[in-house]
């Protein structure tokens, strides 16, 4: 059973299509993910499933049944703010108590629903502070505790983590996952980060340009990705273009610009003989040393790159490209300017046809 | 570091001449203020002792101002005429804010413009063309109906509606400066915790303009308050306290309650204007 | 449903702006215009015509006193700008941060203070009996009671004292925001004081500047108390014409006449201010 569901939504702003026949399901429970550029229409769905804005087409269900005629404040869903909207005239425990508040609760029963909510997300007692006495996490669990305590059908988070600063962010990351744990409730996630939403999603829908490129779990768009933005889009790549030499079964040999050529496996596309295309290939894919023939590049160190186990060595091939690779023990001994040889197995590298644009 | 470009002959100067000009602000409150304190039946030198009488005494001829019937009489008048206008100003400026700042209409930007030019109108000529005008109508009404709206006659509705002319214009500014700060993210978060839209504008909206309908209604009132020029225009028998003092300064020249009713004004609106400059810094 | 509840709302909103402006702006606007337009020919009879502004015309003394009240008001504005720039750089760039707040507060006072008392201050400080007066005798500096009241100069200083404020406050604003990197920038180039002065901070003070310069205007050309109360019977300003027309004649159509004169004349004149200087209404006057 899916929360939430899209169905050929379409949003048009004059000539602007900024939400294209999107379709997508969110099933029970899960953490999904929109992961776009800025100015995809990721924001504009969302603020659709909010009823902010009103679709020119398509139909939006929750639970089964259409939104589409119900005030924003009617729906069951609840929306954490870019920049999280925490009342500032309000107390902690009353910016939490609104809903509630709104939804004729009786008296009695808030401040123990209050209560318990800040306990699960770990903040007891904090009734009575001012917002602006909270650090940057704090605020965000308030946000979500405020949306919580109404327990929403889905949970709308637009880029929350925006605001905060590396650090924090990371360790966000990993507590907004156990929150949705915890809870149990649907967490639909906006944002144009591919780390934020490989790392917590069950599902991400890459968006591009108004329409979804691919729905997948987070590991099916990293290793199979059915096209150029995607694969350019999430995690890091190394990208060069080109054009198809040959193509057998699947496996194209690839004329790259510039000189040299590599194999690569095609994406599931169709693809000819001479089809302008785009080879991407992951840094950890490559390995050091001569491989099997026709894979093996050549080259020189071109700087060394030390992010712990994220270290990359930038080689620079005898054809004058920079090609990233993966460096996970940063001990390989290299110095710069030494000679190197790499290579990838040909399935590791995909090449997909390249945009007109 | 500005400082080190200019000689310290050139600073002296300067500083003399900020000082000089402080001074030139002040002489004339200072010797309006002063003279309410001397016990003489002239505002003028010489110093003939400290008295409260130009504000408590209740004989002739040193009638003090809080036992003179017409002073007080006029006081009045002005409080009832500021906190009227005051109110409605302040209504009329909330919503001129939000529909400048909110809405999008055509001509938004010639509307805009109208909505100040009552500020660059000479204040005499705004009381004069809503006299003529009231007039006109009450004229109209009278010789077609028969009525006679004693209200469309110099007095204190057309004085409410004179002030009311130009002090939108003020209150609108202020309001509509404070409603460009709101975060449009706060109202959308309230709808979508389940609050209605009038919920809305009375738990977030309303409470974050607070300080600034605060200060347009004061400063509405102090000038609605001494205001002269218009109200000139419009006077009908219940003078408000400018006016008051005014026919007083002419027929009977100046004496030392005008001095005291001067200490009351200055100390009434700066305890007014320091009050909403402490609200101000509070709620930002 | 949506856009029919949005345009009942945008006319709900309207509604208090429209007959604000209509009721109390524009059409007693339209309806002084009309009465200057409108001649007595007999009780109660009337007729449209000029006549009123061909008896303005032809009477010296009228058209003298609409053009002694505009050279007067443009020497105020001038003499403000010259007095207030200074102070107003002096609180925005010069003071120190805490005494910046204080003086702009000192500034701020009198404006809240009635024209009334602050006139009636100078009455007090400059009259026969005055402080000024009796002060310079007991000085020995003149040997009788001197009449400060009733003349030019006064009226000037009065009239300068009475709007300086309006000045120095839209010039604080606007200077307040210039970057001191800016003025630093121009030195470091070369500037001497002068061209730093001329290319850098007036351009930059400029909305401020006629803002100041606009309202200061206004309030010179329709101020009533400062110039009747320190010029006295001959201080022959024009809204005192008006007034006189209007309330002590009883003759509507010349004091119509009159206001009309007035309002065209300062609109000319701040129409041709934001002309010269290349700004708007909007973005000046409307910022305070």
């Amino acid at each position: 059973m899916y929360d939430l569901r899209c169905e050929s939504v379409i949003k048009r702003f004059g000539n602007f299509t900024a939400v294209n026949g999107v379709s997508f399901g969110v099933p029970a429970g899960s953490f999904f993910s929109i992961l776009g550029p800025s100015g995809c229409g990721k924001t504009t769905l969302m603020r659709m499933i909010a009823g902010f804005e009103h679709p020119d087409a398509g139909d939006i269900l929750l639970k089964e049944n259409s939104v589409l005629n119900l005030a924003p404040n009617k729906r069951n869903v609840k929306m954490v703010f870019q920049h999280l909207a925490l009342f500032p005239m309000m107390n902690v425990g009353e910016n939490i108590a609104y809903g509630l508040r709104c939804r004729g609760d009786a008296k009695a029963g808030i401040g123990e629903k209050v209560r318990a909510v800040l306990d699960r997300v770990g903040l007891p007692g904090v009734e009575d502070k001012q917002i602006s006495q909270l650090s940057g996490g704090q605020k965000q669990r308030i946000a979500i505790a405020r949306c919580m305590v109404l327990e929403p059908d889905v949970l709308l988070l637009d880029e929350p983590l925006g605001a905060l600063d590396l650090k924090l962010r990371e360790h966000m990351k990993i507590e907004l996952k156990q929150l949705q744990h915890q809870f149990e409730t649907t967490f639909l996630y906006i944002t144009h980060d591919q780390s934020e939403a490989l790392v917590m999603s069950d599902n991400v829908a890459v968006m591009n340009a108004g329409r979804f490129e691919q729905i997948g779990p987070p590991r099916e768009l990293y290793d199979n990705p059915v096209s150029g933005f995607v694969a350019g889009f999430v995690g890091d790549t190394n990208r060069w273009e080109g054009r198809i030499d040959r193509l057998v079964d699947g496996t194209a040999r690839v004329a790259l610009n510039g000189g040299g050529s590599v194999l690569a496996k095609t994406g599931a596309n169709s693809l000819r003989e001479a089809s302008a295309v785009e080879v991407f290939v992951r840094p950890e894919a490559v390995a050091i040393g001569r491989g099997n023939d026709g894979a093996t590049l050549s080259g020189r160190v071109d700087s060394l790159l030390f992010n712990g186990a994220n270290s990359r060595i930038l080689v620079r091939t005898e054809t004058g490209k920079l090609v990233e690779v993966a460096d996970t023990s940063g001990a390989t001994g290299f110095n710069e300017g030494d000679p190197i040889d790499i290579h990838w197995h040909a399935d590791r590298a995909l090449c997909f046809a390249r945009d007109a644009a | 570091m500005k400082r080190a470009n200019r000689s310290p002959f050139l600073n002296a100067v300067y500083a003399t001449y900020i000082v000089i000009f402080f001074l030139y602000l002040i002489a004339p409150l200072l010797a309006a203020g002063v003279f309410a304190f001397n016990d003489s039946l002239f505002p003028s030198l010489p110093w003939q002792g400290f008295t409260l009488d130009w504000f408590f005494n209740d004989t002739e001829p040193k009638l003090g101002m809080f036992h003179d019937e017409r002073l007080l009489r006029g006081l009045g008048n002005s409080l009832y005429i500021g906190v009227i206008v005051s109110a409605l100003s302040v209504a009329a400026g909330t919503c001129n804010a939000f529909l400048f700042v909110r809405r999008d209409f055509p001509f938004k930007n010639a509307l805009y413009v109208l909505m100040v030019v009552p500020l660059v109108i000479p204040g005499v000529i705004l009381g004069i063309s809503i006299l003529v005008f009231a007039s006109m109508i009450a004229n109209g009404i009278d010789q077609g109906l028969g009525i006679n709206l004693t209200w469309l006659r110099p007095g204190i509705p057309l004085i409410v509606l004179g002030q009311f002319s130009f002090l939108t214009t003020i209150t609108s500014l202020v309001i509509a400066a404070r409603l460009e700060k709101f975060d449009m993210a706060l109202e959308e978060a309230a709808l979508n915790l389940g609050a209605n839209r009038l919920r809305v504008l009375t738990t977030i909206t309303l409470p974050f303009l607070v300080p600034a309908l605060f200060s347009a209604f004061v400063v509405a009132f102090l000038v609605s308050f001494e205001n002269f020029n218009t109200t000139l225009m419009l006077v009908g028998s219940d003078a408000p306290l400018t006016i008051t003092m005014y026919d007083r300064m002419v027929k009977v020249g100046s004496t030392p309650v005008l001095n005291a009713v001067s200490v009351f004004l200055m100390l009434g609106s700066g305890l007014l204007a320091l009050l909403s400059v402490i609200v101000q810094r509070d709620r930002t | 449903m949506r856009s029919d509840t949005g345009k009942l709302s945008l006319i709900l909103l309207m509604a208090p702006f429209a007959l604000w402006i209509v009721l109390l702006i524009a059409l007693p606007q339209f309806g002084i215009g009309y009465v200057s337009l409108r001649e007595k020919v007999g009780p109660g009879e009337y007729e449209l015509g000029f006549a009123n502004y061909t008896a303005f015309l032809g009477e010296p003394i009228y058209w003298n006193t609409l053009l002694r009240t505009a050279w007067m008001s443009i020497l105020v504005t001038f003499l403000a700008l010259v007095v207030g720039f200074p102070v107003a750089y002096y609180i925005a760039k010069i003071a120190r941060k805490r005494a910046r707040a204080g003086l702009f507060l000192l500034c701020l006072i009198p404006l809240w203070v009635s024209d009334l008392v602050r006139a009636f201050g100078w009455i007090v400080l400059l009259r026969e009996t005055g402080i000024v007066s009796s002060s310079l005798q007991w000085m020995g500096v003149i040997s009788g009671p001197v009449e400060l009241l009733y003349n030019d100069i006064t009226v000037i200083i009065g009239l300068v004292y009475t709007v300086v404020l309006f000045m120095i406050v839209p010039l604080v604003s606007t200077l307040d925001g210039m970057d001191d990197a800016m003025l630093e920038a121009g030195y470091n180039l070369g500037g001497s004081r002068f061209t730093v002065f001329r290319r850098i901070i007036v351009p930059y003070a400029m909305p401020g500047l006629v803002a100041g310069c606009i309202i200061t205007f206004m309030l010179t050309a329709g101020s009533y108390l400062t110039p009747i109360l320190l010029g006295g019977k001959n201080s022959s300003w024009f809204t005192e014409q008006i007034y006189n027309q209007f309330i002590t004649r009883y003759n509507w159509e010349a004091g119509a006449t009159f206001g009309v004169l007035l309002l065209a004349f300062t609109s000319l004149v701040v129409w041709v201010g934001l002309r010269l200087t290349g700004q708007s209404l909007a973005t000046t006057v409307a910022k305070e």
